[in-house]
């Protein structure tokens, strides 16, 4: 040992050095502003430009917001009362367009004694939604969430309460098939009949059926049509049934596509290219005039509804692409885990495969809602007046000719911190999913 | 492919009370045949397992030995021949083949463990689900075997935070709570550093010693020497010679086993 010392040749470490703190320009927020601002003379620069731009923008557009005019009835109105109290030609907005139509824009014509209804809907629909978003609330509040759509419908729509209650029904009888048919006619009948014959139940059995029982027991109550649709309820109650509608059609069609059963693996991939490859205003126009010439004459299927379904496919094809890049991603050691535990297919897929898989896909499958949200204004076209349509509407008239701005901040406004409220969402649950610990 | 290796299992005094070969036959395969497109991978395959064997399988890359035991519980599809698990016989019956994977275990090179769920609901997931077991019963269950693979106190933990040995212990646990009758091993050291290794050939060491009936692939040739009743050496997609530890080891009869051993046991 110590010849090897004496020559220097050989290291032999005798003590361990401690952990010490780091020099304190490289801690703390003089290290942060080095970094972030001020790395070099370049970046130094471009920090003092940047700080000009935004005290320019900000300087002009907050005194036009922040002293904007909330109390007038017209434009005319709104300018006499700037010129009162800012002197001729200030420039402000006039924030009054949106109180003077408030109501408008929330509601569009639905009757304005009945604005409790679509509030409560929207109260009730963040309860139904709660227990889906965080799974630290009571798992009985499922109920209420399967039972949601049929009640949010009669909230939206009134009219007899037995129509819900019929369509309802027919879930019952589809799992009622499933359950007892299933012993007798084998697996794969049952499934079958299980989807047949409430879809045959749905449109032969439901119309005559409520009628009936409507004019036996008439319980309801006003039926508002869907014409009277408008403002951010028209946007909302399309984005949302869309959305919701339109996740486990995407996540069918993703394992369609990856079935080997030739039938429906074709059929996937069909129905994908075919709907993603034509534009969402085409699909929309299909909706409200072609659709009716394959319908048979003389029914009338609401407009609204049918849009709902164009959007709602629309959506589900773009999502089974996001979520087959989420199964794509998954290595084959997990299929093969489930496989080798004796899962069958649906356990394997409900219980390993999709929560990683979507769990992969939580980015796209947002992006896609949030595009899904956002194109519901393009329902202008064919003449629902969602909050874009009535801002034409409200443009039009005497009082309000001239406006532009703060109709479309405000809107553009309220679509923002909806996308970006599930944007966030969706972040925090990727958090919360995070279970690698990388 | 994992360089082989002749990794010292250390010398420990084996019981070898309940290792006891039956007569009952556990395994049957006549004749079967295996293609990847037109790439004839398993060639005319015959082999009986009895209950209580322990075989190791080893061979060249390529060989078909990882193939071979993936075809008895169906992961792979072979187009020839037959196969008999437990007196079902392997068929396009789905219930046929999720009754069979439900009694034969298998761990794979890479853990396969569901990274989304803590290692106790690995373990009762299939119990759960397939077993239709209560959850209480099948978490004691599962208590019970990750007591036994020593890892009891990590039950709470993501398969992320564990290392790469302790993951293979909770992967043959979990494959054990299904309490199967027969266990499949798909190389599972190759993945693991050096010191792990010894762990997990420890528990199934401990296993055989439970008297189970295993098919291990592997390169851990001490491993195949202390607890193997049987070696089997393929080549090219069949079976090219077995023999008892002993014979193979110290006396190999064909020419292409000679190469192979001194290739995994020269340096």
């Amino acid at each position: 040992m110590s010849e090897v010392h004496a020559q220097t040749v050989a290291y032999v470490r005798d003590t361990m050095i401690p952990q010490e703190a780091p020099p304190p320009t490289e801690a703390g927020a003089i290290k942060w502003l080095r970094e972030n601002l001020f790395s070099s003379w370049l970046n130094a620069i471009l920090t003092v430009v940047s700080l000009y731009v935004i005290y320019w923008v900000v300087s002009h557009v907050a005194g036009w917001m922040l002293f904007g005019i909330w109390d007038a009835g017209s434009l005319s109105e709104c300018r006499e009362v700037r010129d009162a109290t800012y002197g001729e030609g200030a420039s402000v907005a006039c924030w009054a367009v949106l109180t003077d139509r408030w109501d408008q824009l929330m509601f569009g014509f639905y009757p304005s004694e009945l604005y409790w209804r679509p509030v409560l809907a929207l109260v009730l629909f963040l309860v139904a939604i709660a227990p889906v978003l965080y799974d630290s609330l009571p798992r009985k509040m499922l109920w209420f969430t399967a039972a949601s759509p049929f009640v949010l419908f009669f909230l939206l729509w009134g009219g007899t309460i037995w129509g819900p209650l019929a369509v309802a029904a027919g879930f019952a009888i589809g799992w009622a098939v499933l359950r007892f048919a299933t012993p007798v006619i084998g697996d794969l009948g049952g499934i079958v009949a299980a989807f047949v014959v409430p879809i045959l139940y749905w449109f032969f059995a439901v119309g005559p059926i409520a009628g009936a029982l409507g004019n036996a027991i008439p319980i309801g109550i006003e039926f508002v049509p869907s014409d009277d649709f408008g403002g951010f309820m028209l946007a909302f109650v399309i984005g949302i049934a869309g959305i919701i509608l339109s996740l486990p059609l995407g996540i069918l069609l993703a394992l369609g596509r990856q079935s080997d059963l030739f039938i429906i693996n074709k059929f996937s991939v069909i129905f994908i290219e075919v709907i993603r490859g034509v534009p969402l205003i085409v699909w929309l126009f299909t909706a409200s005039l072609l659709l009716n010439y394959f319908l048979p004459p003389g029914t009338n299927f609401d407009l609204m509804l049918r849009v709902i379904i164009m959007v709602t496919l629309f959506s589900a094809a773009y999502l089974a692409e996001v979520v087959r890049g989420g199964l794509a991603a998954l290595p084959r050691g997990q299929y093969e885990g489930a496989d080798s535990l004796g899962l069958d297919y649906w356990q394997s897929m409900r219980l390993i495969i999709l929560p990683q898989a979507l769990k992969i896909s939580i980015p796209g499958i947002v992006s896609t809602f949030i595009g899904l949200f956002k194109d519901t204004t393009l329902v202008v076209f064919i003449g629902l007046l969602d909050p874009i349509g009535l801002s034409n509407a409200i443009r039009a008239t005497t009082d309000w000719n001239g406006i532009y701005w703060e109709l479309f901040i405000f809107i553009g406004l309220c679509f923002f911190v909806c996308c970006y409220a599930m944007s966030q969402y969706s972040q925090w649950l990727e958090r919360k999913l995070r279970t690698d610990h990388r | 492919m994992a360089e082989a290796h002749t990794n010292p299992v250390e010398e420990r005094q084996i019981d070898r009370s309940q290792m006891q070969v039956s007569d009952e036959v556990a395994i049957e395969i006549a004749g079967m045949n295996k293609w990847y497109g037109t790439f004839h991978v398993l060639r005319d395959i015959d082999l009986t397992v009895n209950r209580g064997e322990r075989i190791v399988i080893c061979g060249p890359s390529g060989s078909g030995k990882s193939t071979l035991i993936r075809c008895i519980n169906a992961l792979e599809e072979h187009q020839k021949g037959s196969i008999t698990v437990d007196g079902t016989l392997l068929s396009n019956d789905l219930k046929n083949i999720d009754r069979i994977r439900s009694e034969v275990g298998m761990v794979f090179q890479h853990f396969n463990l569901f990274p989304h769920l803590t290692i106790l609901e690995n373990c009762t997931l299939a119990p759960i689900w397939v077993r239709k077991t209560p959850k209480r019963e099948a978490e004691e269950t599962a208590m019970y075997f990750l007591e036994k693979v020593k890892i009891p106190e990590q039950a709470n933990k993501y398969p992320g935070q564990l290392s790469g040995g302790q993951q293979q212990r909770v992967a043959i646990a979990r494959s054990l709570c299904m309490r199967p009758r027969i266990m499949l091993f798909d190389e599972p050291t190759s993945a693991l550093d050096p010191e792990m290794i010894k762990e997990v050939l420890d528990t199934m060491i401990q296993l055989a010693e439970d008297g189970m009936t295993m098919l291990v692939v592997t390169h851990e040739m001490g491993f195949a020497r202390q607890v193997a009743n049987r070696v089997i050496f393929m080549d090219q997609g069949q079976i090219v010679e077995q023999n008892e530890p002993e014979e193979f080891f110290m006396n190999p009869k064909s020419d292409r086993t000679k190469l192979f051993l001194s290739q995994i046991l020269g340096h």
